[in-house]
């Protein structure tokens, strides 16, 4: 097995596929607070999951593009490789996550705020305004002309956190508590994305109504991703759309895993709290445990998902083997059993990967500085025909795309 | 082995080490050949000696932890100072002596080996001693003991010598409780025994091991032989190998 | 003692008209039941002495042999039975405790077969576990809270120090059964059968009969309250060392080997003189208390030199959950917990049947506290007490454990068939029985075959059960209980098992 080092030394490289590699600085931070595990989080599994299920399954597209320069790019490309797809999605939601995606307020936290009313919308408001120092905030500029269906309201703030004893450890952790705090309030108010100078839009809808309603083709950004979903259950949620953000990081994920008892369990042991009962959620919160908490490189964390099968273990060199062998025993709850595939995306790095088995489809292409990954090919093909290369990844084995190092988001 | 080593003393100061690491250092020196040890300022850490089937010479100085020579098989432990609790547990053989008091369950589950104690032991010394063709667990007690002296005994022999013991009687009570094997031998009376026991009088065997018992704890502590023999013993042995033979309904 | 007044259990039969007189029977029943009557040329029958263990039925070479329940039946009444009627005569004649043997025989303390294991269907897609891979290598033992990996020259170090780890091939394991309890015929058997199996057998405490070191690879050695054969050697043998705080059979109290047990081959091994009773005192008189334990945890660790894991055995009882996580503190890798149906060689009928709780709920509940209290990895559970099946085993898992221990089962596949007299020390199969002229019935190289091939057959179940789900490694099963459903209970005996109601 090969291992790309946070310094971007290559080990070897067998399973790997890696557009680039880049000085990526991952934020550093100590072991999160327990106090999120005993709230009621009544509101947003009642949205959610209005029939009360185990858990919300749901089957879709996926699709990732990035600027390895950073050069901003609109979103119309990946809105009609999205919309592409749309057989296999059912209308009942879709989202997209752009990273680079407000340059003038790029250190400010960017809130992406869905109210259920007017009331919720004051609340919030005043919630905001009492924990945060808002820079600047409005409405997010909507198009709902010829829509049919009832809409958020949507409401966007650009804020600091000002606070003189927090540093950028406890920063985090405050973030991800008030955002925790906000949705679990049943005040109709749902945060569903907050990290800077990125932003999630998401709803019930093709992928291309989505886009008309929330004038994507107005924004630019570097890395964008998008998905389109097929949730077997049909009261569907605005909030429960991918991207799923937490903190700057977002997911989309297809398929569905069995392991999702087993990896819950271990992850409220480790005190998150699992408010959407998705897949999707474990993938999120499985991230940020062994990327933010553990430092864990997102090639190890590869094989802690989808690791090799016990027999390829035994046939592997010394070293390899004793690597593998013990993250398989330690991280083994983390094991994501089952039909998936994800990106996942941070400032600079975008992430494909595929269940060990392959039972869920990804396809990695490059055009000049742009990395895109998809469900289909024929997706990718639509909006580049001239790709300079395409890969077809094994299972399990991660496609890493980094941005070239000192471009400035 | 060479002989500098098993001439020279290997000295370990046990101050400030922990438990793990002070037991780490006498395996070291054990696997280097040294055949005496010496462990400076001992406070309280445990299992010295475990299990160690070497024969080698420990002296320690100060108060070791519980468990000491806990499945030790044949060393010899000389403790300056009082030993705590489990001293000598599911020793094989070897030998430990005490100059001073031990804690509660000396000797537990012995299978052989001595264990010389220079004053008093605590409670349920000697529980479960067992014996088997040759190897046969011996306990000389200087001074008196707590309750349940020789508990569940199923071999070996404790003795008891109540040096200094005011009034000529223990204070341990169910002596020999659930005893079917071995035998105790005392001077002096006790407050109460188990009722799997009765009290004999020593036959010739038994005054040889006594004597020979005595000369040995005096070689170790220094004391008045004779008089010490001279004081009256007797002896408590089960009523039968087979305490429940009959307590079940088939 | 006094003259019974019971009417024989079981009515003994053999027909003339095909019986040839050949006297199998009589060499075959343990209890004496047939005689031979040389003037007659006849079997005579004593039917008051049958068990019901069959053996004289299948050894029958004109399968002449009919054993049947007595048709008397007291008048029926629902407060005495014939059972509570027969026990209160017997105490009545001979004053003592009821002794019994095997698991618990009443039927009211099972949730297994009121749990339901899901499958898959259209979102996500079951695996052919006969075609495709399908893992259920086990590993046991304490696991870091993370590996803390560095780079050196290009080389991926793990940096986090590994505790030892027993790796298992399948999640099934020999529970403890001792020389003394079983004889050296089945302890050789199981331990061939762990060998070929890739797991492990408990050898009980009762020392190391030389005829088992050759397996040593495959052994997990005990040390109990009564240290019986409990030596540095014995422990170094082991890849494990247990420590048996309770057995599910009889939670609270000791064992008692009696002296008619104690052979010379028992007596070279527990290494007490031949025809004294063996007594294991109630609890080990080193632990009266939960940092006693972490003493002798240590003790063991100090001196196997931090080797092996060692496992901590209790009884599942009313507060299983805070002492597992005592337990998990004290320094333990790995908790094994016995439940109330588990099997014994003789315990007490009263404390077998009301002692304790069913494995399902303590499994369920340690599992959970554990989570809540953020140590689950910090110790491995072995589930044991009750599992009859490769379903069982499953569920289990399902419910938290990351293996089990099996005797029964094994016990029965070497010819047992839970006629429950294991107490009586004549066990007609040769099982649970010191008497050389009955073990010899146990030929350990044909017996062992039998346990290994049941082995095998669970494990392919269990395989079969995952592919069903869609899972492809026993690992994503563990505490997965979105897995299973539970019928016909109330709504807080699934809280405490963490299931939800079949159909939702
Ligand atoms: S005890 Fe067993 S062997 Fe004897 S008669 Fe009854 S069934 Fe047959
Ligand atoms: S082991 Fe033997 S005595 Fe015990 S229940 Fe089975 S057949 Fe009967």
């Amino acid at each position: 097995m090969m291992i790309i080092t946070h310094n971007g030394h290559i080990i070897a490289i067998r399973y790997i596929y890696v557009f680039q590699f880049f000085n990526s600085s991952e934020i550093k931070l100590s072991e999160s607070a327990r106090q999120l595990v005993n709230k009621p989080l009544k509101s947003v599994q009642r949205q959610n999951n209005p029939y009360k299920d185990e858990k919300v399954i749901d089957s879709c597209s996926i699709f990732g593009m990035m600027d390895q320069n950073k050069k901003l790019f609109a979103g119309n490309d990946i809105i009609e490789a999205s919309a592409s797809m749309n057989q296999r999605a059912n209308g009942l939601g879709s989202g997209y996550a752009v990273y680079g995606l407000y340059p003038k307020y790029w250190n400010n936290y960017a809130f992406h705020i869905m109210y259920d009313d007017k009331e919720a919308l004051d609340w919030g408001s005043k919630f905001i305004e009492s924990n945060f120092d808002i820079i600047f905030d409005e409405e997010i500029p909507m198009d709902i002309h010829g829509i049919h269906k009832h809409v958020p309201i949507m409401r966007r703030y650009f804020t600091n956190i000002d606070l003189d004893n927090l540093d950028e450890i406890k920063e985090d952790e405050y973030l991800v508590n008030k955002c925790l705090e906000m949705n679990t309030s049943g005040k109709g108010a749902y945060v569903f994305s907050s990290g800077k100078n990125m932003g999630v839009f998401k709803g019930v809808g093709w992928p291309q109504e989505i886009a008309k309603i929330f004038r994507l083709d107005e924004y630019k950004g570097y890395l964008w991703l998008s998905h389109s979903r097929f949730p077997t259950n049909s009261r569907a949620w605005w909030g429960g759309a991918h991207p799923f953000a937490h903190l700057e990081s977002t997911v989309v994920h297809n398929g569905e895993i069995s392991s999702y008892g087993t990896n819950r369990r271990f992850l409220e042991m480790k005190g998150y709290r699992c408010t959407f009962q998705t897949d999707t959620e474990i993938f999120a919160l499985a991230l940020d445990y062994l990327q933010r908490k553990h430092q864990l490189p997102v090639e190890i964390i590869a094989k802690i998902f989808a690791p090799p099968l016990w027999k390829d273990i035994e046939k592997m060199s010394e070293s390899e083997r004793n690597l593998l062998r013990r993250l398989r025993i330690t991280y083994d709850k983390l094991l994501m059993n089952g039909p998936f595939s994800i990106i996942f995306a941070n400032h600079g790095l975008m992430v494909g990967l595929a269940d060990r088995l392959k039972l869920r489809p990804i396809i990695a292409a490059r055009r000049k500085d742009m990395l895109l990954l998809s469900s289909e090919e024929a997706a990718i093909i639509k909006i580049l025909p001239d790709i300079d290369d395409v890969h077809h990844p094994k299972g399990g084995e991660p496609v890493i795309a980094r941005c070239h190092e000192g471009f400035a988001s | 082995m060479n002989t500098k080593s098993s001439i020279s003393k290997f000295v370990v100061d046990a101050k400030n080490l922990a438990t793990r690491e002070l037991n780490e250092k006498i395996r070291e020196a054990i696997r280097d050949g040294h055949k005496q040890i010496d462990i400076q300022n001992v406070s309280g850490q445990r299992y010295i000696a475990a299990g160690i089937q070497e024969l080698i010479d420990i002296e320690i100085f100060g108060v070791p932890g519980n468990d000491l020579g806990v499945f030790m098989d044949g060393s010899k432990v000389v403790v300056h100072g009082n030993a705590q609790d489990a001293t000598g547990n599911t020793m094989n053989s070897g030998e430990i002596i005490i100059h001073g008091d031990v804690g509660d369950i000396t000797g537990m589950s012995a299978r052989g080996g001595k264990i010389f104690i220079q004053k008093n032991a605590g409670y349920r010394t000697g529980v479960h001693l067992k014996e088997y063709q040759g190897l046969r667990p011996i306990i000389v007690i200087g001074g008196t003991a707590q309750d349940f002296l020789g508990e569940y005994m199923a071999g070996g022999v404790i003795i008891m010598l109540g040096l200094n013991l005011k009034g000529g009687i223990h204070n341990a009570d169910y002596v020999g409780t659930g005893m079917h094997g071995g035998s105790i031998i005392l001077s002096g009376d006790v407050r109460g025994i188990g009722r799997e026991v009765e009290v004999q009088q020593l036959d010739q065997e038994d005054n040889r091991l006594v004597e020979h018992s005595v000369q040995e704890y005096s070689k170790h502590f220094g004391c008045k032989v004779d008089e010490i023999l001279g004081s009256k013993f007797k002896k408590l042995k089960p009523v039968s190998t087979r305490p429940y033979g009959n307590l079940y309904s088939y | 003692m006094l003259r019974s007044r019971r009417l024989p259990e079981y009515n003994v039969r053999i027909d003339t008209d095909t019986c040839t007189v050949c006297k199998a029977c009589v060499i075959q029943c343990t209890f004496d039941v047939f005689s031979y009557m040389k003037i007659e040329n006849k079997i005579s029958i004593d039917e008051s002495k049958c068990v019901d263990c069959h053996r004289c039925m299948i050894y029958c070479p004109d399968k002449s042999i009919s054993i049947t329940p007595t048709p008397i039946q007291y008048r029926p009444n629902a407060s005495w039975n014939k059972e509570s009627i027969h026990n209160i005569m017997k105490q009545a004649e001979s004053g003592g405790i009821l002794l019994t043997s095997m698991g618990c025989d009443k039927p009211n303390y099972n949730y297994f077969d009121r749990l339901l294991i899901n499958a898959s269907q259209v979102t996500n897609p079951s695996i052919d576990p006969i075609r495709e891979p399908m893992e259920v290598k086990t590993y046991l033992g304490r696991k870091p809270d993370k590996l803390t990996i560095s780079d050196n020259n290009g080389d991926s170090i793990i940096e986090t120090s590994e505790s030892p780890q027993l790796l298992l091939e399948t999640p099934i394991m020999f529970s403890a059964m001792s020389l003394g309890s079983v004889n050296i015929n089945v302890q050789e058997s199981l331990a061939m059968a762990a060998a070929s199996s890739g797991t492990y057998q408990n050898i009980g405490e009762g020392g190391l009969h030389p005829r088992l070191k050759k397996y040593a690879k495959n052994l997990i050695v005990q040390v109990a309250s009564g240290r019986y054969g409990v030596h540095k050697k014995y422990l170094d043998t082991g890849a494990a060392v247990e420590i048996k705080i309770g057995q599910g059979a009889k939670p609270g109290i000791g064992g008692h080997l009696p002296g008619e047990k104690i052979t010379k081959e028992i007596s070279e091994a527990r290494r007490i003189p031949a025809g004294t009773d063996a007594i294991s005192p109630a609890p080990q008189h080193d632990i009266y208390s939960i940092e006693d334990l972490s003493q002798l945890i240590h003790a063991i660790k100090e001196a196997t030199e931090y080797s092996k894991p060692v496992i901590v055995k209790i009884a599942a009882v009313h507060n299983s959950a805070a002492i597992a996580s005592g337990i998990a503190r004290s320094g333990a890798d790995i908790i094994a917990i016995d439940g109330m149906r588990a099997s014994t060689g003789a315990a007490p009928l009263v404390m077998r049947d009301n002692v304790g709780i069913p494995i399902e709920m303590a499994i369920a509940s340690v599992d959970t506290r554990l989570n809540q209290e953020g140590i689950r990895d910090k110790i491995s559970i072995i589930a044991g007490g009750g599992i009859r099946s490769s379903s069982d085993a499953f569920k289990i898992i399902a419910l938290g454990a990351d293996a089990c221990y099996i005797s029964t089962v094994a016990l029965i596949a070497m010819g047992c068939t839970v006629c429950q007299k294991c107490h009586t020390g004549k066990c007609p199969w040769g099982l649970t029985t010191m008497n050389p002229s009955i073990s010899i019935r146990i030929n350990p190289k044909m017996e062992s075959k039998r346990v290994a091939n049941l082995v095998r057959a669970w494990t392919l179940e269990i395989k079969d059960m995952l592919g069903g789900m869609g899972i492809n490694s026993i690992e994503s099963l563990r505490g997965n209980r979105h897995q299973l459903r539970g019928v016909g209970l109330s709504e807080q005996e699934m809280e405490i098992l963490g299931v939800r109601p079949a159909g939702i």
